[in-house]
């Protein structure tokens, strides 16, 4: 006999189950088919080509009227199902019951809303169905300004149908990269680089606060304050699985309603397909796994044994010219290593993961012609042991290529190209060394290959060894670390002029070998991207060492200590007071006088950090940073206020220039002083910068240091006023921040660069030095401030300071 | 294994690390990644360094005295030092943070 069969959802995965069931025996099956949308299965994933007018609807459509007529579907479309009564085995739909013997829920899921306020106001749009589609599509025809919240799938491809119908977008992340999920940090910044370049603003670490607008969406107001005008505003944050009808029958239902491997609910003869399921703790948003259990649950309904089982999954992205794709597993594995390969010229990444001679995970940006290979030996859990040198080269290479840089480079053809930048393939540089280029700078001068972004230098010097033979040395740069072969000075070069303004940019475009660098290359990276590029980049503390990152400096038993600052060595009774208070209160072992003119609270527990520092905070003082590569002290002596011998203000523009340059950052420590006269009481001509007043004005010395090494300074130049003291130092500081290498301090890098040099730049050419005492500047409206109040005050960086959890607290109990 | 929920994951900066306290002394979380945690000893086996304040990169972390690298999936200092830190379970679901108790000497506390 014919049984009476109810599904709930018209949508991908039921029709794939009808196909089914009518494919192995039509007449089992008496069908009703409920869908709320008022039309029968479409689909869904195409819904971005119509959004961007690559495809109309009636491309998409997979089930027509005509079709479920002439399969005798009963359709209820455009109809609610509101409640399921498993005793009776009946649905209620909006206009009627109907009884079934067995019922499928295929519900799907919703959008997730943030429930910030505004999120209700018209222009507010999901995207999850056509109708969506269709009101998108209706508003970008007005164009105006389009938000698109949330970085994921559905949110860029939202964002590039927008952009493609003509709309000004942005799209708001709260995390730090485009599609965390799917994607590392190197394949989310090309991914973004993409979308940039097509003209989509994007804005990672954005939480929205609220949408704004009385009758409609006017404006998005984030977290931070900034508020962005939009006509349109999608939220596409991601999904949850539509249970109500399972809770209300109270099925079992956690997360998605919990089925079995048969896709059977907790009830008889209810049974649950598609993004509304829970199995074995797992959810579903991508179709694949959704046609395996439709297969498997029509198996079910006609009686024959199947079981679901979950597989990896691999993503890509619909967005044309955006070529990415994703698969297997990044996350909590223990035992696995990693393979990455960059190619920065053609914007390309790769990065494999491997385990147990295994690859489990692939994440590739730019070119993922090898993807379905991969995601082939994921699935299929193939040993990769005897191919792992060359795996990344996918399976054009697998067979006996050999993995020796210098005969894969001998082996190239002649046409390969070799300079991106310039377009210079390998048979002109092989022409141009037997013609008689036989070093790195006649093959620039000669082709320029290698001339521009430096990152083939290492393929035109193999090139060189391969041709040449041993009448070529390999050269010694002395790279930063391991991680590459760029020198410092390259890595800073670089910086500026491919205008790098990430740590992820910096690892892709230059061809980073590890993913995101060591304890060596990532404070240098920080370093030089924050000192070149104030405004765009913002210092990561997870690239610092510990002083830098906690603002104290860590002692050997583990405790800290904390400095304040004493502008040029001035204090005041109510400053001690509340010195003395806040080591009283916490227990601080050990007040000492330092050689900078300020006091030392040693032997501080890192836990009490921040409340000693907001302590300190309410009596004026704050972070002296004595733990930084930056300014740490303007040592002065008295002066003309108290000194007989004094010339001029030492102590007054000690203390201007410590105002003037506190917390800034510099490659290493910049340490200052200022003397009243040349019997030169603050010591100035052993400090990075060293002022020594005289009569007529000021003696501005550079490149002293009193350490391992004694050296006095260097005289830079002598000027009339304290104006001009200012400018030039400001200027001199800049140039350092510019040019050094990291941890080289002035007097390190004064021996590399010359003096004169320096001179040229700041003393003979004033409006260079206008120009960088002004960069200064600019770097300074972001850094002066004091980070112990920032850490003091903001609870979720106060909370670092403690541990995560206490796990011997209840122990005790 | 009994799974101990310690807190989000949300709450270690990315590249960065926290300590938890243990019947077996501190034990230090490392975010790797987006979504990846590893819990390691919060000693160095060198001069006792605090490992969590180090810097964290790929899937090590370099102390912070005296710069020995260890792997996070093995515990194993690398290069020519010589040293191992404990390793334990450690899991994220749905953004919480699961330690396995029996690995460092607790039951459940649910
Ligand atoms: C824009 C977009 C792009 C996507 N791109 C991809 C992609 O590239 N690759 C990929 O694998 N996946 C993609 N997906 C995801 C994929 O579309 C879903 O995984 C799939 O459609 C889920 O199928 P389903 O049958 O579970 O639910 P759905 O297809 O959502 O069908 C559920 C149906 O049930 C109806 N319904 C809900 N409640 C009731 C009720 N009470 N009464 C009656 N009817 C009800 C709904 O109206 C809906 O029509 C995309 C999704 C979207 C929105
Ligand atoms: C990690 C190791 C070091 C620690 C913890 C440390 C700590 C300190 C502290 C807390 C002060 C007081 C500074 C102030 O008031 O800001 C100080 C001063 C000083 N330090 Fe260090 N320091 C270290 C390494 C060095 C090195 C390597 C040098 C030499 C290159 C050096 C040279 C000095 C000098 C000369 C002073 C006195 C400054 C003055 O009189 O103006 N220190 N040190
Ligand atoms: S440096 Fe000169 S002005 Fe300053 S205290 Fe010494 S003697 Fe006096
Ligand atoms: S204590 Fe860790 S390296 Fe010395």
């Amino acid at each position: 006999m014919t049984q009476k069969l109810v599904i709930i959802g018209a949508g991908m995965a039921s029709g794939r189950v009808i196909e089914h069931l009518l494919d192995a025996d039509p007449s089992a099956y008496d069908i009703t088919l409920f869908n709320a949308e008022p039309r029968g299965n479409y689909n869904r994933i195409m819904l971005s080509p119509v959004l961007s007018g690559e495809k109309t609807y009636e491309e998409i459509v997979t089930h027509s009227d005509a079709w479920y007529a002439e399969h005798g579907v009963t359709c209820r479309f455009g109809e609610h199902v509101v409640k399921i009564d498993p005793e009776m085995k009946v649905v209620e739909g909006e206009n009627g019951h109907v009884p079934y013997d067995k019922l499928v829920i295929a519900t799907g899921s919703a959008p997730f809303i943030i429930p910030v306020p505004g999120h209700d106001l018209p222009g507010v749009i999901s995207y999850r169905d056509l109708d969506d589609t269709n009101a998108m599509i209706e508003a970008a025809a007005k164009g105006g300004k389009a938000v698109v919240i949330g970085g994921g799938l559905l949110g860029l491809e939202a964002a590039a149908g927008l952009k493609e119908r003509g709309m000004d977008v942005t799209v708001l992340h709260l995390m730090g990269h485009l599609m965390e999920r799917q994607l590392d940090e190197a394949a989310g910044y090309l991914l973004r680089k993409d979308l940039e370049v097509r003209g989509i603003t994007v804005k990672t670490q954005a939480a929205t606060k609220a949408i704004l607008g009385e009758d409609r969406a006017r404006a998005v107001l984030l977290e931070s304050g900034e508020t962005l005008g939009a006509d349109l505003v999608v939220m596409a944050v991601g999904i949850r699985p539509e249970t109500r009808l399972a809770t209300d029958a109270h099925l079992d239902v956690a997360r998605g309603i919990e089925v079995n491997a048969q896709m059977q609910t907790s009830a008889p003869d209810i049974y649950a397909v598609g993004e509304c399921v829970e199995f074995d703790g797992h959810l579903f948003g991508l179709v694949a796994p959704l046609y395996d259990q439709a297969k498997v649950l029509a198996d079910s309904l006609l009686g024959q044994p199947n079981a679901f089982v979950v597989k990896e999954l691999a993503t890509k992205l619909k967005v044309t010219g955006c070529d990415l794709f994703s698969a297997g597993d990044f996350a909590e594995s223990e035992t696995r290593e990693d393979i990455v390969f960059r190619d920065p010229a053609r914007g390309i990444y790769k990065r494999l993961v491997i385990e147990d001679d295994r690859l489990i995970g692939a994440v590739m940006y730019g070119d993922t012609a090898d993807g379905s290979w991969f995601f082939g030996l994921i699935k299929d859990g193939t040993d990769i042991e005897d191919m792992r040198e060359t795996l990344i080269f996918g399976p054009a290479f697998q067979g006996g290529a050999s993995a020796d840089p210098l005969s894969a480079v001998a082996a190239l053809p002649p046409e390969a190209e070799i300079c991106g930048c310039n377009g210079v393939c390998k048979s002109q540089i092989t022409s141009a060394i037997e013609s008689g280029a036989t070093d790195l700078g006649a093959i620039r001068a000669t082709t320029k290959a290698s001339a521009s972004c430096g990152t083939c230098t290492g393929l035109v010097e193999q090139l060189l060894q391969v041709t040449l033979g041993d009448d070529f040395q390999m050269p010694q740069a002395q790279p930063v670390c391991g991680c590459t072969d760029l020198s410092h000075e390259d890595v800073r070069r670089l910086i500026k002029s491919q205008e790098l303004k990430s740590q992820a940019a910096v690892w892709q475009e230059l061809g980073w070998t590890t993913p995101n660098g060591c304890h060596v290359c990532r404070p240098a990276v920080n370093y030089y991207l924050l000192a070149d590029w104030p405004l765009e980049y913002r210092d990561d503390p997870q690239s610092r060492f510990v002083n830098e990152r906690k603002h104290a400096n860590i002692q050997k038993d583990g405790t800290f200590s904390v400095v304040p600052r004493m502008w040029g060595g001035i204090t005041t009774p109510d400053e001690l007071r509340a010195i003395a208070d806040a080591a009283d209160k916490y227990d601080v072992p050990t007040v000492k006088v330092t050689g900078g003119q300020r006091i030392d609270l040693l032997g501080v527990r890192g836990e009490d950090l921040p409340a000693m520092w907001a302590d300190l905070n309410r009596a004026g003082l704050v972070s002296g940073h004595a733990y930084s590569k930056g300014l740490r002290t303007v040592k002065t002596c008295v002066g003309t206020d108290h000194c007989r011998f004094g010339t001029q203000d030492s102590t007054g523009l000690g203390i201007k220039l410590e105002k003037h340059l506190w917390g800034s950052w510099t490659p290493h420590k910049l340490k200052l002083a200022v003397s009243g006269c040349p019997r030169n009481c603050a010591e100035a001509t052993c400090k990075d910068i060293g002022v020594v007043c005289v009569d007529s004005g000021y003696e501005i010395h550079v490149g002293g240091a009193a350490g391992m090494e004694i050296k006095g300074t260097e005289l830079l130049c002598k000027v009339a006023t304290e104006e001009e003291a200012i400018e030039v130092i400001s200027a001199m500081t800049q140039i350092y921040r510019e040019n050094a290498r990291y941890l080289d301090r002035i007097y390190k890098w004064l021996a590399r660069v010359g003096l004169d040099w320096v001179k040229e730049q700041i003393v003979d050419d004033t409006e260079n030095r206008r120009a960088l005492a002004e960069r200064f500047e600019l770097s300074q409206s972001v850094y002066r401030k004091d980070p112990w109040a920032e850490h003091a005050q903001d609870s979720a960086t106060r909370a670092q300071y403690a541990p995560l959890a206490n796990l011997t607290l209840e122990a005790a109990e | 294994m009994s799974w101990i929920d310690i807190g989000h994951i949300e709450d270690i900066p990315l590249h960065g690390a926290r300590v938890v306290k243990t019947p077996v002394g501190c034990v230090a979380l490392f975010r790797t990644g987006a979504a990846e945690v590893f819990a390691a000893d919060d000693r160095c086996p060198h001069k006792g360094g605090p490992l969590s304040e180090g810097i964290v990169h790929g899937q090590s972390v370099t102390c912070p005295l005296h710069n020995w690298v260890f792997d996070l999936n093995t515990g194993q200092a690398q290069g020519a030092d010589e040293g191992r830190i404990g390793t334990y379970p450690v899991r994220v679901e749905s953004g919480r943070l699961l330690i396995d108790g029996d690995a460092i000497g607790k039951r459940s506390a649910a």
